[in-house]
């Protein structure tokens, strides 16, 4: 574990710096919005318009 | 053995497409999936208006923050996106990403003449981080109406994978939709058969010039957790690795540049087995 580590601390640092920052999302709510614009038919993305 | 592996690697993709977009019903209905699955994001670039798709595409789900009112920036779509950069790099565009697997099947239809790289290639690599700079993160939060929403440049102008994905799926099936077929449509289907096309004669070229996720991806290369390495005192420096190496980088040299797709293409045909992953090392290391 500690030479995985030493290997692999800048991914590892990232890594947990990824989740820190997905829970800091979490907390200001923005899955919701992700949630909204992606469960109804994006009309811009489909080429409508 | 190669091309054992490379085969295996398009069964992984398909098998990962279907993992991700396995509502069956959404293809035969024109309608897409609604449960809460869409909050998180996929990997890849899978529009998550495509019928099948049970998660979002990180950066329409990027955009979707970004132009909206409430949020100037998005620390839970940057998670993901650093998330999957630091577990796999651009291990994503070369195994996990649907349009991806399109470009890999494309390229294998035989044509007289394929090139390496389009003309202008050296100045081309680099327009992947234009699109993600303009139009994935300042035109969707600079340009908004007045009501303060904005729009998702990328998507509505740009991503070939919406509209083979979710554009004519949704189109040849909702009757709705049909009706409201007009301008931006054709100019992203032609997008698309342009694609398309250059993807017969050159290897993945969106992936190579035009993708914001690639772009993203590729700055995790050197410090993912799936990377590769060299060693020094098996390479000979043949160069065997850069001559099959399709998005035609010096491996030995740059074993995890920016533009490495992962394909594992390099890894399989060093003559001295001077390449290998961090997967495979730690492998090597259990079997120990």
């Amino acid at each position: 574990m500690g030479i995985f580590l030493k290997q692999n601390w800048k991914g590892v640092a990232l890594l947990c710096l990824s989740i820190l920052l997905i829970i800091i999302g979490v907390l200001r709510g923005e899955p919701a919005t992700v949630l909204q614009k992606a469960i109804h038919i994006c009309m811009e993305c489909i080429g409508i318009g | 053995m190669a091309k054992k592996r490379g085969i295996l690697r398009h069964w992984f993709q398909a098998a990962f497409f279907a993992l991700t977009n396995g509502y069956v019903v959404g293809f035969l209905t024109g309608k897409i999936y609604q449960g809460n699955t869409k909050a998180l994001c996929v990997p890849g670039l899978n529009c998550y208006s495509c019928p099948g798709a049970l998660g979002s595409c990180p950066i329409g789900a990027l955009q979707s923050i970004l132009d909206s009112r409430t949020f100037t920036v998005s620390a839970y779509v940057f998670g993901f996106l650093m998330g999957f950069g630091a577990l796999f790099g651009r291990f994503v565009c070369g195994w996990l990403c649907p349009f991806g697997l399109v470009q890999d099947l494309l390229y294998k239809i035989p044509f007289v003449k394929k090139v390496k790289n389009l003309p202008g290639h050296k100045y081309l690599r680099y327009f992947r981080y234009v699109v993600l700079v303009l139009f994935v993160l300042l035109l969707p939060a600079v340009i908004v109406d007045i009501t303060g929403m904005g729009k998702p440049w990328f998507c509505e102008y740009i991503c070939p994978s919406g509209t083979l994905f979710a554009g004519i799926p949704l189109v040849a099936t909702n009757p709705d939709l049909q009706g409201a077929v007009g301008g931006l449509f054709i100019w992203k289907v032609s997008l698309l058969v342009l694609t398309g096309l250059l993807s017969v004669i050159s290897y993945r070229p969106f992936c190579k010039y035009v993708c914001p996720l690639g772009a993203i991806y590729g700055w995790f290369n050197p410090v993912a957790l799936y990377r590769y390495t060299v060693d020094p005192d098996k390479c000979t420096e043949c160069s065997a690795c850069k001559k099959v190496c399709k998005m035609d980088i010096d491996v030995w040299k740059h074993p995890n540049s920016p533009d490495c797709i992962r394909c594992g293409d390099c890894k399989n045909t060093c003559p001295e087995n001077a390449i290998s992953s961090t997967l495979d090392k730690m492998l090597h290391k259990n079997k120990k």
